[in-house]
């Protein structure tokens, strides 16, 4: 008590707010009376009337006899919320957000607009949707649309189809909750030519929204277990943080196995076995998160990388959760994406009929873009038949996925055909896209490595570059001073002098004095031009201004 | 057995299991909480109905030819039509060449305009911020304002979500904690809408029950209240009371009188009120009106505005719209923590943003074509012919179901459901159990079997024990429901002759 009476009086500007603190958690019991009536004496005798008001707010009544705390507190809500971070929309885009506001207003700041560079947004970085998806899309919101003549006949014939599949004709009734029949029947479709011909059953696919609603329902579904027996998650380090984000919402334990960065951040089996046996220790592992191509490191995996995976998930009994949502997305010559369900079917039935996997596709990556529409997909391969009851029990709470969402899934699927009128167009569009896509991923990785202190690995696949920088000793210290890690330090200062919004690496993950930031490549390639060079010059400003 | 006899049978055992290699993810290793949930609106009841449509398709014969779902709010899948300036705004942001469109009116062009400037990159396939687009925010606050005449709303404090199931998830995941006797008590009507029940055996909350007034039109009374608050204070702590306004599966709606008697009670017991405001446009009692929680809260005084931690939900599925594929919808926090909130903040941000599609749905339900507009005249026409529509439908239910000798059926105020109480004879009440079911999954499975009509079974949402009742839509077209009713009075009267005969 006495050392939080004298926090009472400091001169602190958050002076009201302090007490209000104290009030709320201490006088909860009956003395709370008296313990209130006392304080309240003492302040109004002692404090000036700023303070006064502070207290007479939304917690007390006027006379001072009652008072009211809130339900729902720092100290009293979900301690596992309070746990869960994430980077991608952290501090530094918040503050991105206030200097956005801060220009409109007219405040003056070294650059006129930010950029963001942080979130794999492609839309709102000025990638142009396919047309013929939101021709679909268009025609399916407002079917008087199929009677005019301006839409292509492919696009109606989809339009059609989809709209046939759906309750009462419209997009606004409710779909099964595994998602409508039809689209399930063509995604497995869709997935049986992508992986030569392995069947696909579309009982298997459940939709999602979006790729990360249906991650964090298979976590949700594999969590179990108190104390030593709870459940390990394998993730990769760095990772995207909604792995890390949702095993802390879900308590569950994280188990982190680091990519090797001097080796184009490829995964590494005797990895994998390290972080296994340590875990094994204090938690029972069962599942191993891949990201391929990788987020944020942009490494695309081999074949055999992928096989040494599924071996030491099959020897140690680990449910595979495969993130392909950027298979489209691979630029390096002599890469191609593999699909953990077609090596799987390729090692032979002593793993195609064990081996638990999961793998997620989505409508907001590739050439499409669409990350506004949420749509998404999941395929279940040997997963427990008692267990895909549950899963699809589970996913009926929520009703379904959004219907747009699972419209313009449909035509990722199922694009036009050679023989079609839209073909040409859409061919074109996609390939622009993928091609511009692999310029800027080449151009990154060069302009970056020719800065020094900063090292880029080359960017295979998916759409960012995860740069090692180097930070001198004294910026580490000033950045300890504020209580920041180094890479939110320098990414800071990188947000308010050149207005380019990053993700520091520790947001991620990253090995232990190492330091990275993500940025997506996504910008228009003028523009990341000036964006590259810009950080160039921050960088060596940087270097000389803390060397 | 020897030790070495039993070290070998140990050995042979690991051998077989390895062999047999039990999968990772099993009904025994399954989160616990998971396994707990129940779901009914989609339960075995739905599954049946989807199993007997797809033997129709094959050509199979059962004594009807269709099924018909009234066990779902799902108003466009029995032919409800869109409003058709909603779509057009939709279909503009969806492909903006048809900006240039002569076919669009200039007033669903100006929405479209609008909505697609707050997007990034002036595109439904970015994402928005996780709170949702800003102008739809502002736009959300100003209609919230207009309907609470004046009350302030803050645009801050509104935040979208993916239909409003998800927000109730969100809020409710926030405030649990505790163990044992400090864990969460979350106070839930019975009946209810499953979706909370279903939350709660997710998030390992207590569920604290409350029980409606059945005989005084499902009111909610304040002495039942105090007693559930009490009984549960034995065993977890409450926190939270959650309201459905109008009720849902109930249909009843909240007199202002008794939303103040809630409210005080709230206040009194420091309790987070969560309400549920998604038929707040489905009243059709011509002596019934809605009143928002947040408009009586203000109207209550400054000593409630400004204490009681209030959130309320809203929906794009429901109403007139009746959108629900686009999976839009908005809540507004009041009196949160600022801390909290911005936890909350970071919560949402984890799953990026609601649909840009159903985020541009709700704007347009809250920013509707004013007079001088273009469209203002058919939208309304669309729009009352829809509310008209359900208010006969309303009547005509609960007027022919109320003719059945041994149904018993409140008057359908609002929402878009009748929950009546079904008398079942004591001989099906055992064969249920001994089929071990509830007596009303026996009878809707059989009115499933021999009709083809699809209901859920009251106890799929809570009731009292000993009464039974089912959950039916009043959605299907005036026709359809007439031939609806007329089956299942056929149906209830088999029934009963057949387990209280004299055979």
């Amino acid at each position: 008590m006495n050392e939080n009476a004298e926090s009472l009086f400091d001169t602190d500007s958050r002076h009201s707010w302090n007490i209000q603190r104290f009030l709320s958690y201490h006088c909860k019991q009956s003395s709370a009376v008296l313990i209130h009536s006392i304080l309240i004496s003492i302040i109004q005798r002692f404090t000036p009337e700023i303070l006064r008001k502070g207290i007479h707010g939304d917690t007390m009544t006027e006379n001072g006899c009652e008072y009211r705390e809130r339900v729902l507190t720092m100290d009293t809500m979900n301690p596992n919320v309070k746990r869960v971070e994430y980077a991608v929309r952290g501090p530094i885009v918040q503050r991105a957000v206030q200097i956005e506001r801060e220009l409109k207003m007219g405040i003056k700041k070294p650059f006129t607009e930010v950029i963001r560079a942080n979130i794999g947004d492609c839309h709102a970085m000025g990638q142009k949707p396919i047309t013929f998806f939101r021709q679909v899309l268009a025609l399916c919101s407002y079917p008087d649309l199929l009677e005019d003549g301006k839409f292509p006949e492919d696009a109606k014939s989809r339009a059609r189809r989809i709209l046939q599949a759906c309750g009462g004709g419209s997009l606004g009734a409710y779909s099964t909750s595994q998602g409508i029949e039809m689209i399930r029947q063509d995604i497995a479709r869709y997935i049986e030519r992508r992986d030569g011909g392995i069947t696909c059953d579309p009982d298997n696919i459940y939709l999602s929204t979006g790729a990360s609603d249906a991650i964090v329902t298979m976590l949700k579904l594999l969590v179990s277990g108190e104390g030593m027996s709870r459940t390990g998650v394998m993730i990769s380090i760095p990772q995207y943080p909604l792995y890390s984000a949702t095993l802390a919402e879900l308590g569950a334990v994280q188990i982190s196995y680091y990519l090797d960065e001097d080796n184009c951040w490829s995964l590494d089996i005797s990895e994998l076995r390290r972080a296994l046996q340590e875990a094994k220790k204090h938690c029972s592992p069962r599942a191993l998160c891949i990201i391929n191509p990788g987020n944020p490191t942009g490494q695309v995996q081999s074949r055999q990388c992928i096989e040494g995976v599924i071996r030491f998930a099959a020897a140690e009994k680990l449910f595979l959760m495969a993130d392909e949502v950027y298979q489209d997305n691979v630029y390096a010559d002599g890469c191609k994406f593999h699909s953990f369900k077609k090596v799987l079917f390729e090692m032979g039935l002593e793993y195609s009929e064990k081996v638990e996997l999961a793998s997620f596709h989505s409508t907001s990556k590739c050439y499409m873009g669409e990350c506004g529409f949420r749509g998404g997909y999941m395929e279940v391969v040997n997963l427990d038949p008692e267990v895909k009851v549950q899963l699809t029990k589970l996913v009926s709470v929520r009703l379904c996925p959004p219907v747009p969402g699972q419209a313009l899934l449909d035509v990722v699927v199922n694009p036009p055909q050679p023989d079609e009128p839209s073909y040409d167009t859409f061919i074109k569009e996609r390939t622009d896209t993928l091609a511009t896509l692999a310029e800027k991923a080449n151009m990154t990785q060069e302009i970056l490595n020719q800065v020094p202190g900063i090292k880029c690995n080359p960017v295979q696949g998916a759409m960012y570059t995860f740069p090692r920088i180097h930070l001198p000793p004294k910026a580490i210290l000033e950045a300890k001073e504020k209580e920041q890690t180094p890479d939110m330090f320098y990414c800071m200062k990188l947000l308010e002098e050149t207005g380019i919004c990053l993700v520091p690496g520790s947001g991620f993950g990253q090995r232990d004095g190492t330091y990275h930031f993500r940025m997506t490549i996504l910008p228009p390639k003028e523009k990341l031009k000036i964006v590259l060079a810009k950080i160039k010059e921050f960088h060596q400003h940087f270097m000389a201004q803390y060397s | 057995m020897t030790n070495r006899n039993m070290s070998a049978l140990n050995e042979s055992i690991k051998i077989a299991r390895w062999i047999l290699r039990e999968k990772t993810l099993t009904l025994d290793t399954l989160n616990p909480q998971v396994k707990a949930v129940e779901y009914a609106v989609r339960g075995p009841i739905v599954i049946k109905a989807g199993e007997i449509e797809r033997y129709l398709e094959e050509g199979g014969t059962k004594p009807f030819s269709e099924v018909i779902k009234a066990n779902i709010g799902d108003a466009h899948a029995m032919g409800q039509k869109p409003i058709t300036f909603l779509r057009q705004v939709v279909a503009l942001c969806t492909f903006p060449e048809l900006m240039d469109s002569p076919s669009f009116p200039e007033d669903a062009k100006r929405r479209a305009r609008r909505i697609l400037q707050g997007c990034g990159g002036h595109s439904l396939g970015s994402y928005s911020a996780s709170p949702g687009v800003e102008c739809i925010r502002k736009d959300i606050a100003a209609y919230i304002e207009q309907r609470d005449e004046g009350v302030p709303s803050d645009w801050e404090n509104v935040y979208l979500t993916t239909g409003a199931s998800d927000g109730i998830m969100t809020i409710l995941r926030l405030l649990v904690s505790g163990k044992d006797s400090s864990r969460t008590g979350v106070m839930i009507p019975i009946p209810q809408y499953p979706l909370y029940s279903a939350a709660i055996s997710e998030m390992d909350a207590v569920q604290v029950n409350y029980y409606l007034d059945e005989d005084n039109c499902w009111a909610l009374d304040i002495n039942e209240l105090h007693r559930s608050y009490q009984a549960a204070k034995q065993h977890c702590q409450p926190r939270v009371i959650c309201i459905i306004n109008p009720g849902n599966p109930t249909g009843q709606v909240q007199s202002k009188k008794c939303i103040e008697e809630v409210l005080h009670f709230a206040y009194e017991e420091n309790l987070f009120v969560m309400s549920d405001e998604v038929y707040q446009d489905n009243v059709y009692a011509p002596d019934c009106q809605f009143h928002s929680f947040k408009k009586v809260l203000y109207e209550m005084g400054p000593e409630y505005f400004n204490s009681v931690e209030l959130v309320s939900f809203h929906s794009t599925s429901k109403g007139y719209t009746g959108e629900c594929g686009f999976r839009g919808g908005y809540m507004e926090v009041i009196n949160m923590d600022p801390e909290v909130k911005a936890q909350m903040v970071k919560l949402l941000s984890v799953r990026l943003c609601p649909p840009l599609a159903g985020q541009a749905a709700m704007d347009v339900i809250v920013n509707p074509p004013q007079p001088e507009e273009h469209t203002f005249k058919q939208f309304h026409q669309e729009k009352s012919s829809v509310l008209g529509a359900l208010a006969e439908k309303a009547k005509l239910t609960e007027k022919i179901l109320n003719a059945v000798p041994g149904i018993k059926c409140n008057p359908v105020q609002g929402a878009m459901y009748a929950f009546p109480r079904i008398f079942i004879p004591p001989k099906a009440v055992e064969e249920a159990k001994a089929l071990g079911m509830q007596p009303d999954m026996l009878y809707c499975l059989r009115l499933l079997e021999e009709t083809g009509i699809c209901v859920v079974p009251g106890s799929g949402f809570g009731q009292k024990d000993g009464t039974y009742h089912f959950r039916m839509t009043i959605l299907p077209s005036i026709e359809k429901l007439k031939v609806l009713l007329g089956k299942v009075r056929d149906f209830h009267i088999g029934f009963l002759k057949e387990y209280s005969g004299l055979e």
